[in-house]
């Protein structure tokens, strides 16, 4: 494998996270839920998948365990904001800090021990295939669920009725309410898939990226997955290309590190959040853009008259 | 919809014999306390185009809700072709046979017109067959429609149009529409009158809600009309005089306003505005295009004009909330295009704006501090040196809703606390109150009894005659045919010239508001 | 069984004072069962935890210590979030609050006057509303999103301390310990009360009585409501939303900042390469749990700052991480919103039977 390669391969580990987490975060604000606890569902799904395949050897089981570890978190949120119809904004935060003080507290006791990573598919033939061999074919399996996942999402969104109604709930709640739709219903179940997507991007990180549990260790993906939602416009195709843009900057700044760059590696560090901020000033100034595709009910409290 | 013959025919004075479409034994409807609806009888023959009147508050709205399945009854039974039917949701009510066209449309802006319609359309099928259904039937029925654009793009009428192919294309046998022309001109309301009569003749219902008397008499074969809830009187409109279905309506005869006296040509312009251009802050309004109007003192001029044709914008840029990129704005000689909102307020005018919750108060305050909301900049001794006398914001609201009869609870409530009409009362006599020189009010009487509307538009008069001048801007043409000495009309973001209340007709307005071009006087007689 | 919120007529001032105290309540509940669930004695871990801090006068003196910064912060905060700007980046801001402050006793370590502490002091402010300024003006000049770029900057300031703390400001004497030299003399913050209770305790008081007064009384705090609640409204009263989103990002920057400086020139006395423990994160909760109001932050702050130190007293007892104290916070946060939706809505619980004929959507 050359160099090249490895460096291709380590950006696709490094966005696939993101891509998982923001893929989630679009189906929820698609339905009109901003969901700013994605760095809590995936602390808590990166520490329920370690800890699952841990225990039971099983990379598997563990990553199911992430899903309902994120599912549940997702569900928290719900509870609150839709039910009880609670600030988005503030519960966001609240789900972030309640999973990040979670995850590190079940997480105490499996620190420094080493993870089960989980196996790459290797096909035969195909893998060996210059460049795009490994890159196309010699990936471990999440990171096709996460474009699998992509892909469906797109086409359930803009090609199936479901899709039709969950936009229609995120664009004007009043008028899905008045046809029929159960609003909240809807709304429940995009957070929980938000939940799941977030819980699978964490496992990502214990199980794959870096096969352990450290405490913190999103390091704040979560909310660059929040800004690559808006980066995309929230369109499916355009997250898939954010994801390996950023996944991009943060290997780059990684391999700067190891080639002695003369820049403090704090600096390198830096990258991605700059970039985050950055590239949300550019995509912001496009107003009419965004003004087309952002969900008009994003962020806006429910309740039906009765 | 079957092919039968109109079973009224073309005499409208006797019912038909038989099983009713729909009707409603004993419903009532209680929001806590609040009887919407109490014991309600009524029902719609096949082929019967059934007016539903009442005032605003008078429980049309929430009947129909629960016709529609929006809503439950508290009590009573609903029956659909004489069985006892339980209308959960509105798919069940589509089920049956009811579509329904809302007031306020319930459509979905940044989705295609096909993607609305196949929201309400259960089983709706492949997008490409439903685009030919849509294309089909939209022109079958005289209301052209291109399926693929976003309907944000469309004009209110178009927005309609989408409302009512939904409903046709589910073939319901009971299309109810809640005041349907509120956002049409004349002529596009005349359009969906020749729709709403081809459909009955095809044998389908239509319940129509409305206030407006004339258009009920035009079309309707029967009317129900409720009152506080209940219904007081069934009638054939044709048969009644518009005077007396509206003191159906209101309970008493209507009080009349003390006209407004002539306004001879010395008074002085008090509000002046000349080539005022603005464009569209984002893709979704209107551009202002060289606006030019003068007001006197001791008139009332009126703008009128379909919803969404520049009236927000023009509003912000005369109230200074948003400062014109172009022209002169002068109160009494003082150019202030470039000044806020404040200023203009210094400069002795007032504005009450379209929506009033939100924009004209802060809901969730109490109306003391609404008050300051307005008067904060005023230079009256609400402020000083920075902090609020909110004491003196108090004796404001005694003295305004004492003047204005405005109805509540406590001392002071909160505006959200308060009925719409109250509300409304409040919020023009929190301005009137000031005895502004100048009163810019953006639908002065919108969703509010027309006990509250009298004393409102009284208000206005008073005003005029007090030697202010009052610009109106209102959707409701009886309201402007009413208490304007001027009228003027704006469409697509252009103001045509004002011309005397008295010589101008329903129809020279009509055709105003579709935008027919008005360089000079009567350049609408060429047309 | 399922539940309907019917929105109140008015506010209901019942519930605005008890929901803060029903959601502490469920808090305690709710940590009850998760003491259950860890192994550990539930009722000797809850006395640890919020009670016994309060039995010695050096905890209470440690609870005071840590609640300043909290409240400090809290109260700018309030400001934001009254006028609908979400400034959730206080850490960062006051991370360049305590460098900013930081710049003469690090570089200039031999002037040591009177004068110093004010400069320090009105430095840390300035950097902390510099620092609070930039997602200010990204969100007027260009409408972008101010809770991502406040929060993407915590992480660059805490990258950029890093950088300083081991790289130019360490201390050339300090063994390759990544701190700066120590400050002291005029240099450090007097402690006024007890033994470690220093100056920023009085600052907090009067930030609090300051928060009032202009909530309550001035034409400023009206803007501040009116904006939050009702941006067209505040338009049409003439306020103007770019000038305030620009002022409480100043003011809650600046706050933050001095929180910093505070906390550098007080107990920690040298900069390091983490100068706080989350408390541009707690003041959140804080600001939240005290309703926005700047009495009832006093007192969330108190809560909180007892919160992290039963936290510590619990792991040291019972060998259960600290990191707890995020759990409850976040618990007690999520228990706090839930509740204040009863300030605006009554509940009624619906049998499923009956709901299904009342309801279309669940």
């Amino acid at each position: 494998m050359t160099m090249f390669e490895g460096i291709l391969l380590t950006i696709v580990t490094a966005a696939t996270p993101l891509l998982f987490v923001a893929i989630g975060e679009l189906v929820s604000e698609r339905a009109g839920v901003l969901n700013l606890g994605v760095e809590g569902m995936m602390a808590v799904g990166a520490v329920c998948g370690f800890a699952i395949a841990h225990l039971s050897g099983s990379p598997i089981l563990g990553i199911f365990a992430a899903i309902l570890g994120g599912m549940i978190m997702a569900s928290l949120f719900a509870v609150v904001t839709l039910i009880f119809v609670a600030n988005q904004v503030a519960s966001g935060l609240a789900l972030t800090l309640f999973g990040l003080g979670l995850s590190a507290l079940i997480g105490d006791a499996f620190v420094g021990i080493p993870g089960i990573g989980l196996p790459k598919i290797d096909i035969p033939g195909l893998s060996d295939i210059p460049v795009i061999g490994s890159l196309v074919f010699g990936l471990d399996p999440l990171t096709y669920l996460a474009v699998a996942i992509t892909i469906a999402v797109s086409w359930f969104l803009f090609r199936t009725r479901g899709g039709l109604i969950l936009r229609s709930v995120g664009d004007n709640h009043v008028s899905a309410h008045a046809l029929g739709y159960g609003v909240v219903r809807v709304r429940f179940m995009a957070v929980l898939f938000g939940g799941a997507c977030a819980g699978l991007g964490g496992a990502y990180l214990s199980l794959v990226y870096t096969p352990q549990w450290t405490q913190n260790m999103t390091a704040g993906r979560g909310w660059i997955a929040l800004a690559l939602v808006v980066f995309a416009s929230w369109l499916p195709y355009r997250v898939m290309i954010g994801a390996v843009l950023f996944g991009g900057i943060s290997i780059l700044q990684l391999h700067a590190q190891g080639f002695n760059v003369p820049i403090p590696s704090q600096f390198l560090t830096m990258l991605p959040y700059l970039t985050t901020v950055i590239v949300l000033v550019l995509i912001s100034r496009n107003r009419t853009l965004l003004r087309i595709n952002t969900p008009a009910c994003l962020g806006q409290p429910f309740v039906p008259d009765r | 919809m079957g092919t039968q013959p109109n079973p009224a025919g073309d005499d409208f004075s006797k019912r038909l014999e038989g099983v009713a479409t729909l009707s409603a034994h004993g419903i009532t409807k209680d929001f806590g306390a609040l009887r919407a609806n109490d014991s309600v009888d009524f029902s719609i023959m096949p082929g019967e185009i059934h007016a539903l009147l009442g005032e605003n508050g008078a429980g049309k709205s929430t009947l129909v809700k629960m016709l529609y399945g929006v809503l439950q009854p508290t009590a009573g039974e609903i029956r659909w072709k004489g069985k006892p039917a339980v209308i959960l949701n509105p798919a069940a009510a589509r089920r049956l046979g009811i579509g329904m066209v809302f007031q306020h449309f319930s459509l979905f802006d940044a989705l295609t017109v096909a993607e609305n319609i196949a929201l309400a359309i259960e089983g709706a099928g492949a997008m490409s067959q439903l685009r030919d259904r849509i294309t089909k039937v939209s022109a079958e029925y005289g209301l052209p429609l291109n399926p693929d654009s976003v309907v944000a793009d469309l004009s209110v009428g178009q927005r309609q149009r989408v409302e009512i192919v939904r409903c046709l294309l589910q073939e319901p046998q009971l299309i109810i529409m809640d005041e349907p022309t509120s956002v049409l001109t004349p002529q596009e309301a005349d359009d969906l009158f020749v729709t709403l009569k081809r459909l009955a003749s095809e044998g389908c219902s239509v319940l129509y809600i409305s206030h407006r008397l004339e258009e009920v008499r035009a079309i309707c074969h029967h009317a129900t009309i409720l009152r506080h809830g209940k219904v007081v009187a069934e009638c054939d409109p044709k048969q009644e005089t518009a005077a007396r279905l509206a003191s159906l309506m209101v309970g008493e005869e209507v009080r009349q306003l003390n006209p407004p006296e002539p306004v001879p040509d010395s008074a002085p312009v008090r509000i002046a505005v000349h080539g005022v251009s603005q464009p569209r802050p984002h893709p979704f309004a209107v551009a202002l295009d060289n606006i030019t109007l003068e007001v006197r003192g001791g008139e009332i001029v009126s703008i009128a004009g379909v919803a969404g044709n520049g009236q927000d914008e023009f509003f912000d840029v005369l109230s200074g909330e948003v400062l014109a990129a172009s022209g002169t704005i002068e109160i009494d000689g003082n150019d202030c295009r470039r000044q806020g909102v404040n200023a203009r307020r210094r400069l002795n005018a007032a504005f009450v704006p379209e929506e009033r919750l939100g924009h004209g108060a802060v809901p969730r305050f109490k109306l003391s501090q609404n008050v300051v909301l307005t008067r904060n900049g005023t230079r009256e001794g609400l402020v000083r040196t920075g902090v609020v006398n909110f004491l003196g914001a108090r004796s404001i609201v005694g003295r305004v809703t004492e003047a204005f009869d405005v109805r509540k609870g406590t001392p002071d409530p909160e505006a959200a606390a308060l009925s719409g009409g109250n509300l409304q009362k409040f919020v023009v006599g929190r301005e009137y109150d000031r005895k502004p020189g100048v009163f810019v009010v953006s639908q002065p009487t919108w969703g509010v009894d027309a006990g509250a509307a009298t004393t409102i538009r009284q208000a206005l008069v008073d005003l005029a005659r007090a030697g202010s001048a009052v610009l109106v801007i209102s959707q409701d043409l009886d309201e402007i045919l009413e208490i304007s000495d001027r009228i003027a009309v704006i469409s697509h973001g252009k103001l045509s010239t004002p011309r005397d209340a008295s010589g101008i007709t329903r129809e020279e307005i009509g055709l105003l508001m579709t935008g027919v071009s008005d360089d000079g006087q009567g350049a609408a007689h060429a047309h | 069984m399922r539940i309907e919120l019917i929105r109140r007529p008015e506010r209901s001032s019942a519930m605005s004072l008890l929901s803060p105290i029903i959601a502490i309540v469920l808090t305690v509940i709710t940590g009850f069962f998760i003491f259950l669930a860890i192994g550990v004695d539930p009722l000797e871990a809850l006395y640890i935890y919020f009670i016994e801090p309060l039995t010695a006068w050096w905890t209470v003196e440690a609870l005071l210590i840590k609640a300043a910064p909290i409240i400090l912060i809290a109260i700018g905060l309030s400001l934001c979030y009254r006028s609908n700007n979400w400034n959730i980046g206080a850490e960062g801001q006051l991370v360049a609050g305590a460098i900013a402050g930081s710049v003469f006793p690090i570089l200039v370590p031999e002037w040591n006057g009177p004068l110093v502490l004010p400069v320090m002091l009105l430095m840390g402010i300035a950097g902390g509303m510099l620092y609070g300024a930039i997602p200010a003006l990204l969100k007027i000049r260009f409408g972008t999103n101010e809770i991502l770029t406040s929060l993407m900057l915590v992480y660059v300031a805490q990258l950029f301390l890093d950088w300083l703390a081991r790289g130019p400001w360490r201390n050339p004497e300090g063994y390759n310990f990544p701190d700066s030299r120590e400050f002291d003399g005029w240099q450090v913050l007097p402690v006024v009360f007890g033994d470690d209770v220093r100056l920023n305790a009085i600052f907090v008081l009067i930030a609090v009585a300051v928060a009032w007064f202009v909530l309550s009384r001035t034409i400023t705090g009206f803007q501040i409501s009116v904006l939050g609640q009702a941006p067209r409204a505040a338009a049409f009263a003439g306020f103007s939303q770019k000038r305030m989103v620009l002022m409480t990002f100043l003011i809650s920057g600046g706050l933050a900042g001095l929180a910093g400086i505070c906390e550098v020139a007080g107990p920690i006395e040298m900069l390091r390469t983490s100068v706080s423990p989350g408390y541009g994160f707690t003041a959140i909760i804080v600001a939240f749990l005290g309703r926005l109001n700047p009495v009832g932050i006093l007192f969330a702050g108190l809560l909180l700052a007892l919160s992290y130190i039963g936290g510590e007293g619990i792991q040291i007892v019972l060998g259960v991480s600290d990191q707890i104290t995020r759990v409850f916070q976040g618990m007690l946060l999520f228990f706090v919103l839930t509740c204040d939706t009863f300030i605006f809505y009554r509940v009624r619980f619906v049998s499923t039977r009956r709901s299904a004929a009342a309801e279309a959507t669940p």
